[in-house]
C-alpha cells in the first residue's frame, strides 16, 4: 500500500495543489524559472476570466459554449446511436456477433489515428467531399470543413464515430439481461415494438444509457486529442475548444499562472455538473461500499 | 416469435446504415494506404488506379518511425507495469482492509479521472523546471518525465478497475488457503491474483494503450529523443509540406491492427470491469 499512497501524492496531490497555487500567482516565462519567487496575482487571473468582461473573456465564455456544445452534440448522438444498435442487435439474428465487432472497431483504433483518418476524410478532396458531395449531391463538393461552423460539426462527427461504439458495447449487457419473460409477456399482450421500448426496456435501460452519458461527457468536455490533431493550436472559433485554449495559452503564450486558474475553474464546473446531474437523475453510480 | 416486417425493415435500415458509417472510414483508411504517391494526391477514389504497397516501405523513411514505435512501447510498457503494481497493492488494501476515510478515497481516486489532463500537465511542468534548475535533473524530454506524468491518469484508472476484479474474488477463499498454511502474500498471488488474472491482463492492456496514444502530455514533454507515435506521426510531411497521406494511413493501421486485435480479444473484461468498479 505504502508505494501506491506516495505515488498517489506525488502524481496527483502534489500536482493538485501546485495547480491551486499557481493560479494564485503571476507565472511566466519571466517567472517560471523560479516560481517560488513569483509575484503573487492574488486573484487576478480569475478577474481576468469572472471580473470584467473584456475581449478575454468574450473569447473564454465562446469558447466554453463551443466546448459545451461539442459535448451535448457528442454525448446525445452517441447514446442515441449505442441504444439503437443495442435493441436492434439484443435478438438473436445472424450476423449479430459479426456487426457487433465490426461497429467496435472505431473505439479500438488509437484515438490519435481516428482523429488522423478524419482529418484525411475532411481534406477538401476527401472522401466526405466525393461521397456526400459527387456521389450523392448532398452537400456541396467543395465543402471546407476546417472553417467555421463546418470545423464544429467536422469535430463532432470525428468523436461520435469513436464514442458511440462505447455506448453499445455498454448498452448491450443492460437490453440482454432484461428478462426475457417481461418481453414475452408484453408480445404475447400484442403490445408493439415501439410501446415495448417505451415501457420494458427504456427503463431497463435508463440507468446504464445515464451513466454511459455521463462517462462520455467527461471524455469529450476534456478533450484534446481530437481538436489538437484535427486543427493543431490553431482552431477556428467554431472548434477552439477549452483544454486548445488552456493549451495555447499555457505553452504558447507562456501564462501558466492563467492556464491553471482556467483548469481549475473547468474543474469545478465538471465536479458542479456531475453533483447536480447525480442528484437531479438519481444516477446510481454504484455504491461504492467496498 | 417471429418479428413484425415493418420492425425487420427499420432494423435492417438502421444496421446497414450504422454499418456504413463504422466501415467506410476504415475502408478509406485501407484504400489509401495502398495508393500509391501521384494518386493520392488526385483526391479520394474508391478504387484506386494506382495501387502499390510503397507507402508501407516509404513511412519508415520518411519519419522515424521505428524510433517513435520504440519509445511509444517502452514508455508505456512501463507505466503499465508500474501502474498495475501499485494499483494491485492499492486495490489489495482497499478490498481486504477496513479502515476509515476508505470512501473517501475511492471517491478522490474515481473522481480525479473527469479532470482535465492539462490540470495536471502544467504543475508537473512547472515542477519539473524547478527540479531541473535545482538539481539539474532533467525530466522534460526524458523518459521518466514523461512515464511519471503518464501515472497521473493511469494509476486512478488501475485502482478503480483492479478494485471491482480484486473485490470478486471471495476472502473466504483466501483465508482458506492461509489457514492451509499460506502466507498472506503466498494466498495472495496463488489464488488471489491467479483468480482476478484476466482482468488484471485486460486492465494492464488499456493501460498499454491509453499511455501509448497518448497525445497531449507527450506534445509537450518529448523531445527529438523520446518523441512517441502520436507526435512523429505530425512530421509525414514532404519538403513542399504537403501530408503524405498514402504513408500517414499505412503506418495507422500498421500500429493500430495489433491494437485493436488485443481490444476485440478482452472487451468483456473490460465492460464487467467497468461495471463492477462501480457497484464494488
Amino acid at each position: 500500500m505504502a508505494p501506491a499512497v506516495v505515488a498517489i501524492i506525488f502524481v496527483q496531490i502534489v500536482p493538485m495543489i501546485a495547480a491551486v497555487a499557481m493560479s494564485f500567482l503571476k507565472l511566466n516565462q519571466f517567472t517560471i524559472g523560479n516560481w517560488t519567487h513569483a509575484p503573487f496575482a492574488g486573484l487576478d487571473n480569475y478577474a481576468v476570466v469572472l471580473g470584467s468582461w473584456n475581449v478575454i473573456s468574450q473569447a473564454l465564455l465562446r469558447s466554453f459554449f463551443v466546448t459545451v456544445g461539442y459535448t451535448i452534440v457528442v454525448v446525445v448522438a452517441s447514446c442515441l446511436l449505442g441504444m439503437l444498435a443495442a435493441v436492434f442487435l439484443a435478438d438473436k439474428m445472424r450476423g449479430r456477433r459479426v456487426l457487433g465487432s465490426i461497429f467496435m472497431l472505431a473505439f479500438a483504433l488509437p484515438a490519435f489515428c481516428a482523429a488522423i483518418l478524419w482529418t484525411f476524410m475532411f481534406q477538401p478532396d476527401g472522401a466526405v467531399n466525393v461521397i456526400l458531395g459527387k456521389d450523392l449531391g448532398l452537400i456541396p463538393p467543395d465543402t471546407f470543413w476546417f472553417a467555421g461552423e463546418k470545423a464544429f460539426w467536422a469535430m463532432c462527427v470525428n468523436t461520435l464515430w469513436r464514442t458511440w461504439p462505447f455506448a453499445f458495447l455498454m448498452i448491450l449487457p443492460a437490453v440482454q439481461g432484461i428478462p426475457t419473460e417481461l418481453v414475452e409477456a408484453a408480445r404475447v399482450d400484442g403490445a408493439s415494438r415501439w410501446r415495448e421500448f417505451r415501457s420494458i426496456t427504456l427503463p431497463g435501460v435508463g440507468r446504464i444509457v445515464l451513466l454511459v452519458a455521463l462517462i462520455i461527457s467527461f471524455w469529450t468536455f476534456n478533450d484534446f486529442t481530437t481538436p489538437f490533431i484535427m486543427f493543431s493550436t490553431a482552431a477556428p472559433e467554431w472548434a477552439d475548444v477549452l483544454s486548445l485554449v488552456i493549451y495555447r495559452i499555457s505553452f504558447v503564450n507562456l501564462n501558466f499562472g492563467l492556464g491553471s486558474a482556467l483548469s481549475l475553474l473547468m474543474v469545478l464546473f465538471l465536479i458542479g455538473f456531475s453533483i447536480l446531474y447525480i442528484r437531479l437523475l438519481r444516477v446510481d453510480i454504484g455504491g461504492l461500499e467496498a | 416469435m417471429k418479428a413484425s416486417r415493418s420492425f425487420r425493415v427499420i432494423r435492417a435500415v438502421v444496421l446497414t446504415g450504422l454499418t456504413i458509417f463504422a466501415v467506410v472510414p476504415l475502408y478509406t483508411m485501407i484504400v489509401a494506404s495502398v495508393t500509391d504517391s501521384t494518386q493520392i494526391q488526385l483526391g479520394f477514389q474508391w478504387l484506386p488506379s494506382g495501387v502499390s504497397l510503397a507507402p508501407y516501405v516509404q513511412m519508415w523513411q520518411t519519419i522515424d518511425l521505428l524510433h517513435y514505435l520504440i519509445n511509444s512501447t517502452l514508455v508505456a510498457l512501463i507505466t503499465t507495469v508500474l501502474s498495475v503494481l501499485l494499483g494491485l497493492l492499492a486495490g489489495y488494501a482497499i478490498t481486504r482492509h477496513r479502515f476509515t476515510g476508505k470512501r473517501t478515497v475511492l471517491y478522490s481516486v474515481m473522481i480525479t479521472q473527469t479532470f482535465p489532463g492539462i490540470l495536471f500537465l502544467l504543475p508537473l511542468f512547472i515542477l519539473y523546471v524547478s527540479i531541473d534548475r535545482a538539481i539539474g535533473l532533467s525530466l522534460i524530454g526524458s523518459y521518466l518525465g514523461l512515464i511519471i506524468t503518464y501515472l497521473s491518469f493511469s494509476l486512478p484508472f488501475c485502482i478503480w478497475l483492479l478494485i471491482g476484479y480484486l473485490a470478486s474474488v471471495p476472502v473466504d477463499t483466501e483465508e482458506a488457503a492461509m489457514t492451509d498454511g499460506c502466507g498472506r502474500l503466498e494466498a495472495f498471488f496463488r489464488i488471489t491474483l491467479r483468480m482476478a488474472a484476466p482482468g488484471v491482463l485486460a486492465v494492464g492492456v488499456f493501460t498499454f494503450i491509453s499511455a501509448w496514444s497518448e497525445v497531449l502530455f507527450a506534445s509537450v514533454l518529448t523531445n527529438e529523443a523520446t518523441r512517441t507515435l502520436p507526435i512523429g506521426f505530425q512530421l509525414f510531411k514532404n519538403g513542399h509540406g504537403v501530408v503524405e497521406w498514402n504513408q500517414l494511413m499505412a503506418a495507422s493501421l500498421t500500429i493500430s491492427v495489433p491494437v485493436v486485435i488485443v481490444f476485440l480479444w478482452l472487451q468483456r473484461y473490460f465492460v464487467r470491469g467497468l461495471s463492477a468498479g462501480s457497484e464494488k
